[in-house]
């Protein structure tokens, strides 16, 4: 065959130090944030770096935590999910309702075993999850606009079955799961670390998790590729709403009550520890490590902003200008990458 | 020629390198006003590098850039642009969402004195620019709905007509016809006469030779030989290229060449009545086993709708496909390759995974076939490594990012892709646009090589050489409609065009 000169080109050596750090600036900034915040806190506050502080944060991430696993492989995909809270809410607000409540509380709630509550309101979420990949896949809506809808929709399921009223009592294993402790560690942690670690298997290690970053990184090629493109974002979308399903009967139980609007700074939250983490709002790139480095940062922020005692309304304004800060950082080192590839 | 003058462009001992590769070694390269300079060399050479130096691109580099006599240096494309350079990517740089008005003025649009977009004034005069060019088309309809070929015209015309004093054109002609070459060359020689520096990037040897005043050689990063066009020959410049004899590596089928009865192989694909809109009228044709079937147009004849159609990305109108003697109604890409098709389209943006490594590109395609449920990068790199030594791919890293590569490389993997389990049916777009002649070469044997393996393959090609290079069958496609077939007899270029 020709082209035998060209087999003399000098084979690639390692790219410089440089190139490197900045093709993984994505993963670098966000860790650093993190550092930097976890170091600023605990020198300003004695009692933020103590052992039963990092159980708080964990905790207190948890739920963001378990509704972020899904959001980061949908954000992967360069789609957007804004229906996770509502449907957080809704799917907390089910399992409750198929709960048998005490007398005293005013809902017309349908009890059932608790097997069955769970189950029923796994089924809810999947199927408002369908219906979610269905408007997009099928009748072509753009997942902002679809899963804005939904929003709205599973707020309005949320409000039929309350009524405005709170309930509180939900099946044993969920408020086990949800409010328990095992050998001092809440089972609410556990959840949300292996939920993150079998994202990340799934992500990293399947054909599936593959087809992802393909399907982000460039849709138009994986459909070339002979890609079932529609599926693979249909997919994407059930496994968002099943999480934060999973996410928001946790939640339920970790509160101690079902009501409306109760996971309304959900939305932002998980958003926020995708894109934090470094996860590109453009697809392909990133991953739940990230998402996991973007929980904390979140996690430390508001954790640590309550230890030095500062103005609560100065918290939500320093919480908006780091989101700015890392949406900046997000797509400033897209632009860097894909100048290091042209 | 440009002897006594003093360029207006002018680099010396460029280096540039990506990482460990080095893309230029020490070029020195000049640009008169009123010349068009050619420039060829093999895939990775190293060409769209130095245009990309010129043109702001590529900032860091070391050397000396010379314009109009003075040290200069740019530090983005904004600034290339402000100093009167335009260029024209290899790689198809439009705004396919944008109209095709806006994408004439994309950076310049007409506004009003509250800065407002002139819409009406702005379709006008794109609509008079393209006109001039020869393109008739609606200003304001969306571009990424136009043919990949007038989307290239387009931007070519863009360039042209910004008033640039450079001009360069990284391949520009790989997806247009004779005539629209035509009027290109033409308006090329306007520009030069006028006093533009023109440098012109193309793997078609003879269209070098006929537009260029100078014409430079590329080989391996360096500058290997610059003659004037007028003293030079094909052969010597493909000698120059890839430093052995070229001869036999290029036919200009300008003479008659017999195409060889049927195989009598069997029928893979049936095609009957197939329709869609008005870029495809009652197509119908069979493709068979072990057999190459040519289908020849200009741009715009519907041959992109058709394979997009047979990959199942488009569906027809009308009309029927029959696969392996089942009907099939190839609702999806994902339908088509269960159906045993496989489709390489001309654009390889469309195609490949820029940010991801040479493997993973190629594994893609038979991910399904070696993993269950787990991946086995292990094996994806063996099977990439592969592909990678069979086609000579450079550099043969299958950890590269497929950024990296060379346009014409990534090309080579667009097409290795779908080679470690061949389909049943190929279809081929344009499957050497962009490929030196070496490379070419090397595709015509793959081809050679499937087909014995009983493939049927289909290529399509606006180019008449491509077609003759590699089909047993032939047919001519002219506004959607199958016009002429060429078989078990004699067929030329000439005939071709004539027919088309
Ligand atoms: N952004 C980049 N990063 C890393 N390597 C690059 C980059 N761009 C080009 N290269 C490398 O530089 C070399 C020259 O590439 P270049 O694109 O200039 O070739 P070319 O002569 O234009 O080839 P072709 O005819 O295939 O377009 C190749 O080895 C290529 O892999
Ligand atoms: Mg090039």
């Amino acid at each position: 065959m020709a082209s035998s000169d060209s087999a003399t080109a000098p084979a690639p050596r390692l790219r410089g130090f440089g190139a490197f750090l900045r093709s993984q600036m994505r993963n670098i900034a966000p860790f650093l944030t993190l550092i930097v915040l976890s170091a600023f806190f605990a020198i300003a506050s004695p009692s933020f770096a103590t052992l039963d502080n990092v159980g708080n944060i964990l905790t207190q991430v948890s739920v963001t935590g378990i509704i972020a696993v899904g959001l980061t492989f949908v954000i992967l995909c360069a789609e957007i999910d804004l229906s996770v809270a509502s449907i957080a809410n809704v799917t907390g607000i089910a399992v409750a309702y198929f709960t048998l409540q005490e007398s005293y509380v005013n809902i017309a709630n349908v009890p059932m075993p608790g097997w069955a509550a769970i189950l029923l309101a796994l089924a809810l979420c999947a199927l408002l999850g369908l219906v979610n990949a269905l408007g997009l896949t099928v009748i072509g809506i753009p997942s902002f606009i679809m899963t804005l809808a939904m929003m709205q929709i599973a707020a309005g399921i949320s409000a039929l079955l309350v009524r405005g009223q709170i309930a509180y009592k939900v099946p044993p294993l969920i408020s086990t799961l949800g409010s328990g402790a095992i050998g001092g560690v809440p089972w609410i942690v556990i959840v949300a670390a292996v939920m993150l670690l079998g994202g990340h298997l799934v992500l990293t290690y399947t054909r599936f998790g593959r087809y992802i970053y393909m399907v982000g990184g460039n849709r138009e090629a994986a459909e070339f590729s002979g890609l079932n493109v529609k599926l693979i974002l249909g997919s994407v979308m059930v496994i968002s709403a099943v999480c934060s399903g999973i996410g928001g009967m946790l939640g339920v139980a970790h509160f101690g009550s079902a009501q409306q609007n109760e996971f309304d700074t959900y939305l932002l939250d998980s958003i926020a520890a995708v894109v934090v983490g470094g996860t590109s709002l453009f697809g392909g790139r990133g991953g739940i490590g990230n998402t996991i480095v973007g929980l904390f940062v979140l996690g430390v922020l508001n954790n640590g902003l309550d230890h030095v005692n500062i103005d609560s309304f100065l918290k939500i304004l320093i919480r908006g200008l780091i989101l700015l800060a890392a949406l900046i950082i997000n797509v400033y080192a897209q632009r860097l990458r894909e100048r290091t590839t042209d | 020629m440009s002897q006594g003058r003093s360029p207006i462009l002018e680099l010396n001992q460029i280096t540039k390198a990506f990482g460990g590769v080095e893309a230029l070694r020490g070029v020195d390269f000049a640009l008169y006003a009123g010349e068009i300079h050619g420039l060829v060399g093999e895939n990775g050479a190293g060409k769209s590098t130095l245009m990309k130096i010129i043109a702001g691109v590529h900032p860091e580099f070391s050397g000396r850039f010379m314009l109009d006599g003075k040290e200069t240096r740019f530090r983005s494309t904004r600034d290339a642009h402000a100093a009167g350079i335009a260029m024209v990517h290899q790689e198809l740089s439009v705004a396919p969402d944008l109209t095709v008005a806006e994408n004439v003025f994309l950076g310049n649009q007409p506004t009003n004195r509250l800065g407002l977009v002139q819409w009406r004034r702005m379709a006008r005069d794109a609509g008079e620019q393209l006109g001039r060019f020869g393109i008739d088309v609606d200003p304001m309809s969306r571009l990424g709905d136009l043919p990949i070929g007038l989307q290239q015209l387009i931007e070519i015309a863009r360039v042209l007509f910004s008033g640039a004093r450079i001009v360069i054109l990284d391949e520009p002609t790989s997806a247009l016809s004779p005539p629209e070459v035509e009027r290109l060359f033409a308006t090329l020689r306007r520009l030069r006469d006028e006093g533009t520096g023109i440098v012109f990037i193309s793997h078609f040897i003879e269209d070098i030779l006929r537009v260029s005043d100078t014409v430079t050689v590329f080989r391996n990063g360096r500058k290997v030989a610059e003659t004037a066009a007028a003293e030079t020959t094909k052969g010597a410049l493909i000698e120059a290229m890839i430093g052995r004899g070229g001869d036999a590596l290029e036919h200009s089928y300008t003479d008659d060449l017999q195409l060889a009865p049927s195989n009598g192989g069997r029928v893979v694909l049936k095609v009957d009545q197939l329709s869609l809109g008005r870029s495809l009228r009652d197509v119908s044709f069979e493709a068979r086993s072990g057999e190459v079937l040519g289908i020849y147009g200009f741009m715009g004849c519907g041959q992109q709708e058709l394979s997009r159609i047979l990959f199942g990305k488009l569906r027809p109108d009308g009309g029927t496909i029959v696969v392996d003697g089942r009907a099939r109604k190839l609702r999806s890409t994902a339908a088509a390759r269960r159906a045993g098709v496989a489709l390489v389209p001309e654009s390889r943006r469309d195609m490949l995974f820029h940010q991801e490594p040479v493997y993973k590109n190629i594994s893609i395609s038979v991910l399904e076939r070696i993993s269950a449920l787990l991946l086995k990068p292990a094996r994806e790199r063996a099977i990439a490594m592969r592909q990678v030594e069979q086609l000579q791919i450079r550099p043969p890293v299958v950890g590269l990012d497929l950024g990296m590569l060379s346009g014409g490389n990534q090309q080579k993997v667009a097409l290795a892709k779908w080679l470690t389990y061949p389909p049943r049916l190929l279809v081929l777009c344009e499957p050497t646009r962009g490929m030196d002649v070496g490379a070419k070469n090397d595709v015509i044997n793959i081809v050679r090589d499937l087909r014995a393996k009983g493939l049927a393959i289909i290529v399509l090609s606006t180019e008449p050489e491509t077609v003759l290079s590699l089909a047993d069958r032939i047919l001519v496609l002219k506004r959607g409609a199958v016009v002429r077939e060429f078989a078990n007899e004699a067929v030329s270029k000439d005939r071709l065009l004539e027919a088309a």
